[in-house]
């Protein structure tokens, strides 16, 4: 079974195969074309060139529909069914069984749907609705979908990115008999731990490129995350550094941002970190570790079960967006188009949004004021637009970055929480970005810095806190912010709390 | 919600209330939080029948002209063309759409069967139908191709339905009538045991609702659709197909509403169906069908117009008050059901 | 991975450069933007060539007192729309107000104003609380109110039509200004007002934000539920200061047709105004001329001795077109 394509806009010549009965890690940083990979071998995007291959018969999907017809279904990282509806109803969306009426027949479908689910030693009422179970269990259901429409090739992207370790389990020993079965599993994750204990093979991405495949067992965790994170060809493709200075920063005594023991659930466990006036921290960690989750609760953004948030010395009592926002706090978020930018609006109106209230008087919006402000912003920042007046949406992504940046900074905060600040953006403004918020921490702003681009972290960071499934995995101070220390807390696999521990009693490979 | 058997095709004995299904297994931890979602579940089904018949039971001790037979004929002859009319902006809404046009189609539909009656009783219905299903289908066609809100888009047809009508009747100056005597005028004003035939057809027209939407790929399809779009891409459904199918059938079914009523009436009324539509989606509401779509029952619609009827019957029997009443009831129960719903909809959600 | 997609059917980037006008009629955005300005003086060049009698101050007199109303329903629907909301209540709210002001005219014409507005501000709270509090759907919150709202008004004037005697009242229908109707005036200052509350005002801005990103919005610190809640109640102020006007000049309080159908007229408004359904946007002098637009067409439909049909078929054309040319729009 082989699977080809190349030319792909976010997916350049990307080849690779899948052998019946094994199960074959896809990994790779954001961006690197899971997703869209994924999406092609679905039949959700069509490849520009290329071909697909299976059972070494050439197919062409052109709707999700034809993938599944084919053999090939897939689970996805958010469950993709329909909540309101009962368990077996989505498990056999679209090939109810009928009985000689004509119509569904529901007892036999009910039947079927509770064998399915015990053989998976799951055991879930089938007529209840699909959004009163656990996501866990929400999953597996998806996961019987997948495996009942007699698929050759099942895909999981992120499958257990909601699950309890309990679940997990179960998870595998399904992976384990789909394998006995012949079908083919293409498993993505970022968990070291799940990649190594049940998969055969391993491809990976980067940027749209393939870098390798070939047998997990004899792969060396540190050399798999230097792959995804291309350190190795950093030098060639990048020609050296980042734009951040090489000396560090002079941090102030008393941190400005103190949080203690920040959780959620599923979400964030325990978290604690400080911040100093002054600094730049970096928050490390592959995708799906806490980073963005422990910056939008830093920001209120975020429901907290419990936790403590002080900034210079003054607890905040309740964490909304708006007080964290007046207590100083700002963040940048990840997906500057779903949370950042208001699309519509201008260049200036975007940059004064939050300040709007300060640049009033008696609810009149000051256009002097606001004038000068994003005067100031756009030539500090070297915003690139044809007059303050052009719609946010019309810019560049890295133009649109620096306007959210003055959105924020033109309030004045005195934490900066950035969250993937560079992502997405083009060469040069990557660079006067980092450069920019090197100054910043040079004229006293306390700096949390989320990024992917381990070089940026480590070049930018005065301290890096790392994390790992949703818990704080080390910290690295002062000599310690290196690349081979940073790769080593990543990669590492000292046991993380009883996840693990039952890992190791039922699966000894 | 989606797990009611197809909707009883009579109105049914009190004993449907309760689901004769054995109880699930379940781990006993979660018991006490389960038979709280399980009372919500129940509220939100069957409320509304719960509702409808207190108010029948207290209102046939109260009037006794109320609990005549002669009177529950005259309710249920009134409810039944907004019956038809709800039927398929039930499934319409069940998508998570909305069809404004519906009331202008119904006196459209009205108009042309009407007219073509005087061609005999096939013409008299499938000349409405025709033209009726397709507004629909232009409904679904823009809406489902041209990605188009369906809200406006509907909301143009039914300016669009009403302009044609005008044309058809000369400004609303001609009104077009049944013939005496004929099959068609026979229709609407036969019956059988005082009960006419509109009831009749309305009953068949539910309960054949039922079934497809509860027991058809096509009716599974229609939730999965409302329920989520985008999982109901990925899992390979004809999401595009299923709605343009689901605004033709609001229009067909519209639009045979509208030409029941004509024969009813013997003439084509230009004037009838003027905000029809919010009457239709009120009922829908009202029986529990959630206006986000993918969830909601074609029983739940039928008492809900059943409900709307009784209100405005019982607002005529007390002599005292004039038929203003019924829009304020109306307008407050429908405050009452949508918010009820939502803190329902959360109570069962939050696990 | 959100940052990946694989060549969709989009167009270039933008056009840097203004291209030429030729080029320019064929962007969708351009009719989008300006499509409604063209239209209106389209239908007023066809008739000072082709209508007699239409290029005259009486007939424009007529025109503008008609649309008055309209016009100012439009205004707060605009708002609305621009969150991307909706409220179908505005024909009730009318005739709440309307029903409203006999009872309190003996106190004098200002006391039954307040209380007549007063009304449609209660109207807006509670649409704008089941909006932004509740969650529920602006159709559905907006439904409730525009069927119980007229039951309500029905009630209160116990079904029945009632003469305005008071003259104060009567004058704000036919009195004029330097041969401007009242009305008219004042449906003017209203979209004044309400251009310089979007585009000057800490509010418009929030209420625009709000409406472009609701998460960003609220990421922003911005008073997400305050500003939708506001909106709901200024709309509901204008309907029903829509509704008073609309008595002052039929010399008669009437709740049970007063504002029929003004619901449509006025998302009908806005939507060929250029406002874009989905929020993030509000065009108010966009929004008067689609008000305008409509007004005209069947004005000139009806001296053309074109029945009231075809205005209604051409209606249903225009909206369409208006939300076709938004819908490209979208898409890029």
């Amino acid at each position: 079974m082989s699977k080809r394509f190349s030319g792909v806009v976010a997916l350049d010549d990307v080849s690779f195969s899948l052998r019946a009965g094994e199960t074959h890690a896809l990994v790779g940083e954001n961006g690197a074309g899971k997703s869209t990979l994924i999406k092609v071998l679905t039949g959700v995007y069509r490849p520009d060139a290329g071909e697909l291959r299976l059972a070494d018969e050439p197919v062409r999907f052109s709707r999700p529909s034809e993938a599944q017809q084919a053999g090939i279904s897939t689970i996805y990282q958010e469950v993709n069914l329909v909540p309101l509806m009962s368990v077996a109803r989505n498990i056999f969306l679209g090939r109810e069984p009928r009985n000689r009426l004509g119509l569904i027949d529901f007892s036999r479908m009910h039947r079927e749907t509770a064998a399915l689910l015990g053989g998976f030693g799951v055991r879930a009422d089938p007529r209840r609705p699909l959004h009163t179970l656990g996501i866990g269990t929400q999953q597996m259901v998806a996961l019987a979908r997948a495996v009942s429409v007699n698929a050759q090739v099942v895909i999981m992207d992120e499958p257990t990115s909601s699950l309890e370790p309990r679940e997990v389990e179960t998870l595998f020993r399904v992976i384990g008999d789909l394998r006995g079965r012949g079908i083919a599993v293409l498993y993505v994750s970022h968990r070291m731990d799940e990649l190594y204990r049940i998969c055969d093979r391993v491809t990976v991405l980067r940027d749209g490129r393939h870098i390798h495949t070939g047998d997990l067992a004899g792969l060396d965790r540190m050399q798999l995350v230097s792959m995804m994170l291309g350190r190795d060809l950093a030098e060639v493709r990048r020609a050296g550094v980042t734009n951040f200075a090489a000396e560090g920063h002079e941090a102030a005594r008393t941190p400005v941002l103190t949080a203690t023991g920040l959780t959620s659930r599923l979400q964030l466990h325990d978290i604690s970190l400080s911040l100093y006036a002054g600094e730049v921290l970096g928050l490390g960690g592959l995708l799906g570790s806490g980073r963005s989750e422990t910056a939008k609760a830093l920001s209120g953004a975020l429901p907290l079960d419990s936790g403590e948030l002080t900034v210079d010395g003054t607890e905040l009592k309740r964490l909304t967006p708006a007080a964290a926002i007046r207590a100083g706090i700002s963040l940048l978020p990840e997906d500057r188009k779903a949370e950042g930018i208001v699309p519509g609006l201008s260049v200036r109106e975007n940059i004064v949004l939050a300040a709007l209230p300060r640049l009033s008087r008696g609810g009149v919006v000051s256009r002097a004021r606001q004038d000068r402000i994003v005067e100031i912003f756009m030539k500090r920042l070297r915003i690139k637009a044809s007059s303050p007046e052009q719609k946010v949406g019309e810019l560049s992504g890295g133009n649109q970055q620096k306007v959210l940046l003055a959105r924020w900074l033109c309030l004045e905060p005195k934490v900066l929480l950035l969250d993937e600040p560079t992502r997405g953006i083009d060469v040069g403004a990557k660079a006067e970005v980092q450069s920019l918020i090197d100054d910043l921490a040079r004229e006293g702003l306390a700096v949390l810095l989320i990024s992917s681009d381990i070089e940026e972290l480590i070049e930018g960071a005065d301290r890096i806190v790392v994390l790992r499934g949703g818990a704080v995995a080390g910290e690295l101070a002062g000599d310690e912010v290196a690349e081979d220390r940073l790769l080593e807390v990543l990669a590492d696999h000292a046991p993380a709390p009883e996840d693990n521990a039952t890992a190791a009693q039922e699966d000894p490979r | 919600m989606n797990e009611t058997t197809p909707a009883p095709t009579v109105p049914a004995p009190v004993s449907t209330r309760a689901p004769g299904k054995t109880a699930p297994p379940r781990p006993a931890a979660d018991a006490g939080q389960t038979g709280r979602r399980r009372a919500a579940e129940l509220l939100q089904r069957q409320g509304v029948l719960a509702v409808l018949l207190t108010v029948v039971i207290a209102a046939s001790f109260i009037y006794p002209t109320f609990a005549s037979l002669d009177n529950a004929r005259g309710v249920t002859i009134q409810a039944s063309f907004l019956a038809v009319v709800a039927l398929g902006m039930t499934m319409v809404i069940i998508t998570g759409g909305i069809d404004l046009s519906v009331g202008s189609v119904f006196a459209l539909g009205g108009v042309l069967a009407a007219w073509a009656s005087q061609y005999g009783f096939l013409a008299a219905l499938l000349v409405p139908l025709t033209v009726c299903g397709a507004i629909g289908l232009l409904n679904g066609f823009l809406i489902a191709r041209g990605n188009m809100a369906p809200f406006i888009v509907t909301l143009a047809t039914l300016l669009g339905a009403r302009g044609l009508l005008l044309t058809l009747t000369d400004e609303g100056a001609t009104t077009h009538l049944v013939p005496k005597d004929s099959a068609f005028g026979e229709l609407g004003q036969g019956s059988v045991w005082g009960f006419g035939y509109p009831i009749l057809i309305a009953l068949v027209l539910f309960g054949a609702g039922g079934i497809v939407l509860q027991r058809t790929s096509f009716g599974q399809t229609l939730f999965a659709v409302g329920g989520s779009s985008d999982a109901a891409t990925l899992m390979g459904l004809p999401v595009v197909r299923t709605k343009i199918l689901v605004y033709t059938l609001s229009g067909l079914l519209a639009g045979l509403a509208g030409a029941l009523n004509a024969a009813r009436l013997s003439s084509g009324v230009t004037i009838v169906g003027v905000g029809m539509e919010l009457d239709a989606i009120s009922a829908v509401v009202i029986g529990g069908t959630l206006l986000i779509g993918g969830a909601g029952s074609i029983s739940g619609t039928l008492w809900g117009v059943l409900l709307l009827a009784v209100i405005q019957n019982l607002i005529n029997q007390i002599g005292s008050l004039n038929s203003s009443y019924q829009s304020v009831v109306s307008g407050g129960f429908l405050i009452v059901v949508v918010v009820a719903q939502r803190y329902l909809a959360r109570s069962r959600r939050t696990t | 991975m959100t940052t990946t997609t694989v060549s969709p059917p989009t167009g270039p980037a933008k056009r840097g450069a203004p291209a030429s006008p030729l080029a320019r009629l064929r962007d969708p955005a351009w009719y989008q933007e300006y499509g409604v300005y063209v239209a209106v003086a389209v239908v007023l060049l066809f008739n000072a060539l082709f209508t007699d009698h239409f290029m005259t101050a009486d007939n424009f007199r007529t025109q503008l007192v008609q649309v008055a109303p309209i016009v100012i329903v439009a205004l707060g629907m605009a708002l609305v729309i621009g969150t991307e909301g909706v409220d179908l209540s505005v024909g009730s709210t009318m005739a709440l107000a309307a029903a409203f002001l006999p009872l309190y005219l003996g106190y004098g014409l200002v006391p039954a104003l307040v209380v007549s507005l007063l009304a449609g501000a209660v109207v807006g709270a509670v649409n704008g609380t089941l909006v932004s509090l509740i969650g529920l759907q602006p159709i559905v919150a907006t439904l409730a109110l525009f069927v119980g709202g007229r039951g309500l008004a029905l009630v209160m004037a116990d079904g029945q039509l009632k003469q305005i005697v008071n003259p104060d009242l009567l004058s704000l229908g036919t009195g004029s200004f330097l041969g401007i109707p009242l009305v008219v005036l004042i449906a003017a200052v209203l979209a004044v007002a309400v251009a310089f509350l979007v585009q000057r005002t800490t509010f418009g801005r929030q209420i625009v934000a709000v409406g472009g990103n609701r998460s960003a919005a609220a990421l922003a610190g911005l008073p997400v539920r305050r500003v939708l809640i506001g909106v709901y109640v200024l709309c509901g102020v204008l309907a029903a200061l829509a509704g008073v006007l609309a008595t002052a000049r039929l010399t008669a309080s009437d709740p049970s047709s007063l504002g029929t159908l003004m619901e449509l007229s006025a998302i009908t408004a806005v939507v060929v105004g250029g406002t874009p359904l989905n929020g993030g946007s509000v065009r108010v002098l966009g929004t008067v001329a689609g008000a305008l637009l409509m007004q005209l067409l069947r004005a000139t439909l009806v001296k053309h001795d074109l029945p009231d049909s075809t205005a209604q078929i051409a209606q249903a054309a225009i909206i369409i077109a208006a939300v076709y040319v938004a819908r490209e729009r979208r898409s890029r």
